[in-house]
């Protein structure tokens, strides 16, 4: 993995830190690679070796936590997060068109960030918002009841 | 509660906020101190009052008159006429089909025939505010227990109330507590389990966002009974603000000595932390959710050792839902008599559903076990929305299953629910008009349960993976005679070989839905056509050449330019190119263009011709 952007030390520093406070958690590590995916945006080999080294565990073992939850991410995000909600309920009131609109107008398919850097498209399972269906979530920020391309053109304008 | 003349009640739920709740809200608090009224109106953030679909709501106490979908223009009028004239704005109330106007909430007909117990202060006090739960009767519960009754004892409230866990397997509450409370271990845990991860299911976090102490209560309350020092709550990630509020009811609790060592002067020290999840649903199973704290892959294990035998760090742990939980204090308050006199002979108490889909009222609803499928939809739920006809009912999530109109007046109750191949779930209810095609909604949830199987073991991996595949081949117009037995059989397999709950429910939706809709799959198979024009392969679009007028705009627009004509000859659409985007009916300013149900012949003659050149070619 010699490709892979060169990190800022700072940003390996305040990671450390945060090692450091919460090692005495029980079973600290998912709240860690939390905080470290906020630091570095994503969680890039590097940085569960790093992890893996301050904390004395296995690289492996980091690995396999990173790869098994859908909140970790290996590969850079967009600046925003967003996140189409593909639950029940937003299935029945119209998701698959919303990404297909989103698509649309953001040129990007599920999973991918737009050139720019700004959105990474992504479905999360239910947000809990079922009475605005069909919702999607920039941010922490709800959009819901999206049934036109106008709309969907108009939110996306807010962030850009 | 400081003593002012009104008392305004906005209600912040993730649905009212969505809405802009809380523009509203800075926008009274601008009104107000604009007026010099601030002395005289108290302004409350609620959690959820229930009505979602007509956010942003509010209700405005003594009288208790109930506003819909408030904008921040109507602010100005409601501090003007209503706070300051005594005349409450007719035109922001709710109405029936009469246009009979529904002046406080008590009257309208949503709350009518629901019960709340869990939900009891949910819409009523500041989530917020640890004097608010006090005043309704908070913490009594805790005092109750802690200063007058034995562990045993309150196991035995509990056992009398015949509550059972309303995280979706209905196991006996007390049986498990039992177990943890007969275990000599000097270390026990409680773990609350937050982890709500059936889609379309909204009904944990809403309580914990609405009314956090009364889940800290119970869990307390709970874990005297067992034994246990310690809790967790495992929450979703995708539940910032029901996090955010419990750490902050745990911190409130601590500070007012509701929490920490030697709780009301009794030898029960109690300390609690919050731990998030990380996106995976199968956290929501006791030992993978055990798992996921001790910071590993959220792998489920076989049971036994049940965690009430060997859980967290290998010692005894109650896993409980925060509905449960949320029912605790009530039933020491009012009693096991009072709470077992709601429900049926094995359901007892309530239950909080979360109704969605094409249904008029959705939002978040408590009513009495053993009310039936139809008075939850068509009273608490208002109907159908728009001209359509109800055809299903999604019980239960990914797990659950399909009812239909036959099960209208089925009671709801664990029994009942499971004996119709649906089950009680956690609480969501997704609600479905006749224009939905259940091998789609099948489709939908096997895609879900494939995606979230952790792959552990092989009949939901591989299984589960196949059921996919037929199901795809079956949308897609490639179905073969013997599919619907297939599936059953694969079905029947999984729900008795896999590992864990997901698995072993995970064949629900498509065995319910081949029960109750069967020829719906055998149209799909045998006529490849959907009659609901959902599945693309099996409906096509037709421009109706009586009606076009020949001007051109579909075929501009047409991203695959397949539709071809003139202003004389009209249009057509070259089917085998078509992709069924469906752009050319959203343009056509006449509304020419339609869906119609069944693979066009042309598409059909092409594929046949193309498997019998494959044939060739493989001999």
């Amino acid at each position: 993995m010699t490709s892979a952007p060169q990190m800022h030390n700072d940003l390996y520093n305040q990671l450390k830190e945060v090692i450091a406070e919460k090692k005495n958690v029980r079973n600290p590590l998912i709240e860690i690679l939390r905080v470290a995916q906020d630091i570095f945006g994503y969680l890039p080999i590097e940085v569960q070796e790093f992890i893996a080294n301050e904390m004395n565990i296995p690289a492996s073992h980091i690995y396999g936590v990173v790869t098994f939850y859908n909140f970790f991410s290996m590969t850079p995000r967009g600046k925003y997060n967003l996140n189409v909600c593909i639950g029940t309920a937003c299935f029945v009131k119209g998701a698959p068109r919303l990404i297909q609109m989103l698509s649309d107008e953001l040129g990007i398919q599920m999973g991918e960030t737009t050139k720019d850097g700004l959105f990474t498209m992504t479905a999360v399972r239910c947000v809990g918002a079922c009475s605005l269906a069909p919702v999607f979530v920039i941010g922490e920020d709800t959009f819901g009841r999206i049934d036109s391309k106008d709309k969907v053109a108009e939110i996306i304008k807010r962030y850009q | 509660m400081s003593l002012k003349r009104i008392d305004l009640l906005i209600c912040c739920g993730s649905g009212c906020v969505s809405a802009g709740a809380i523009k509203i809200k800075d926008q009274f608090h601008s009104v107000l101190k604009d007026k010099g009224l601030t002395n005289e109106i108290n302004i409350i953030e609620t959690g959820c009052m229930g009505p979602c679909d007509y956010g942003p709501v509010m209700v405005i106490y003594p009288e208790g008159v109930f506003y819909k979908k408030v904008t921040p223009e109507d602010v100005e009028e409601i501090v003007e006429e209503h706070f300051l004239k005594g005349r409450p704005v007719k035109r922001l109330m709710l109405q029936d089909e009469e246009e009979k106007n529904y002046l406080t909430n008590k009257e309208i007909p949503f709350y009518q025939k629901q019960v709340k117990v869990a939900l009891a202060n949910c819409g009523y006090i500041d989530p917020e505010s640890i004097e608010e739960y006090i005043a309704t009767g908070g913490y009594e519960a805790l005092g109750t227990v802690l200063t007058t009754m034995t562990s045993q004892q309150t196991i035995d409230v509990i056992k009398k109330s015949g509550l059972r866990g309303r995280g979706g397997g209905g196991f006996p509450t007390h049986l498990k507590w039992q177990m943890v409370h007969d275990n000599p271990s000097e270390e026990k845990y409680f773990i609350c389990n937050g982890d709500e991860g059936d889609p379309g299911a909204f009904m944990d976090r809403s309580l914990l966002e609405g009314d956090p102490h009364r889940v800290l209560e119970g869990m307390m309350i709970a874990a005297y009974a067992i034994g246990a020092k310690n809790g967790f709550f495992y929450i979703r990630a995708e539940y910032p603000l029901a996090i955010k509020r419990i750490k902050l009811a745990i911190q409130k609790a601590k500070e007012a000595g509701l929490m920490g060592e030697n709780i009301f002067g009794s030898n029960f020290s109690f300390e609690a932390e919050v731990r998030t999840g990380a996106g995976a649903f199968v956290c929501g199973e006791e030992t993978a959710l055990i798992h996921s704290i001790e910071g590993q892959r959220g792998n489920p294990t076989p049971k036994p050792p049940y965690p009430a035998v060997q859980g967290l760090l290998k010692k005894p742990t109650i896993v409980n839902n925060v509905e449960t939980l949320g029912n605790i204090p009530t039933i020491i308050l009012k009693g096991a008599e009072w709470f077992s006199s709601m429900g049926t002979q094995t359901s007892k108490g309530t239950k909080v559903f979360a109704l969605t889909g094409d249904v008029r009222n959705t939002g978040l609803v408590e009513v009495p076990m053993g009310i039936t499928l139809r008075e939850l939809i068509f009273d608490v739920g208002g109907g159908i929305i728009g001209d359509h006809k109800f055809k299903a009912v999604q019980l239960g999530g990914p797990s659950g299953g399909c009812l239909t109109t036959q099960h209208l007046d089925v009671p709801i109750d664990y029994e009942s629910l499971k004996e119709r191949g649906a089950m009680m779930g956690s609480g969501g209810v997704i609600i479905m008009n006749e224009e939905k095609c259940m091998v789609n909604v099948a489709k939908f949830f096997m895609d879900f349960c494939v995606d979230e199987s952790c792959g552990k073991c092989a009949p939901c991996r591989i299984g589960l993976k196949q059921m996919l595949e037929i199901l795809k081949r079956i949308d897609s117009g490639n179905g073969k005679e013997g599919d619907i037995e297939e599936l059953q059989r694969l079905g029947e397999t999984i729900s008795k070989l896999a590992l864990c709950g997901l698995g072993q429910t995970a064949p629900n939706p498509v065995l319910s839905t081949i029960r109750y809709f069967r020829d719906e799959y055998e149209a799909h198979i045998r006529d490849k056509s959907c009659a609901n024009k959902v599945c693309l392969d099996l409906m096509h679009f037709e421009i109706d050449k009586s009606r076009c007028i020949g001007c051109s705009l579909c075929s501009r627009k047409c991203p695959t330019k397949c539709i071809s004509g003139s202003r004389e000859d009209k249009y057509t659409i070259n089917q085998l190119s078509c992709i069924k985007c469906g752009t050319c009916m959203d343009v056509c300013p006449v509304k020419a263009i339609s869906k119609v149900p069944g693979m066009h012949p042309d598409v059909k003659a092409k594929r046949e011709a193309e498997a019998i050149k494959q044939q060739n070619q493989d001999e």
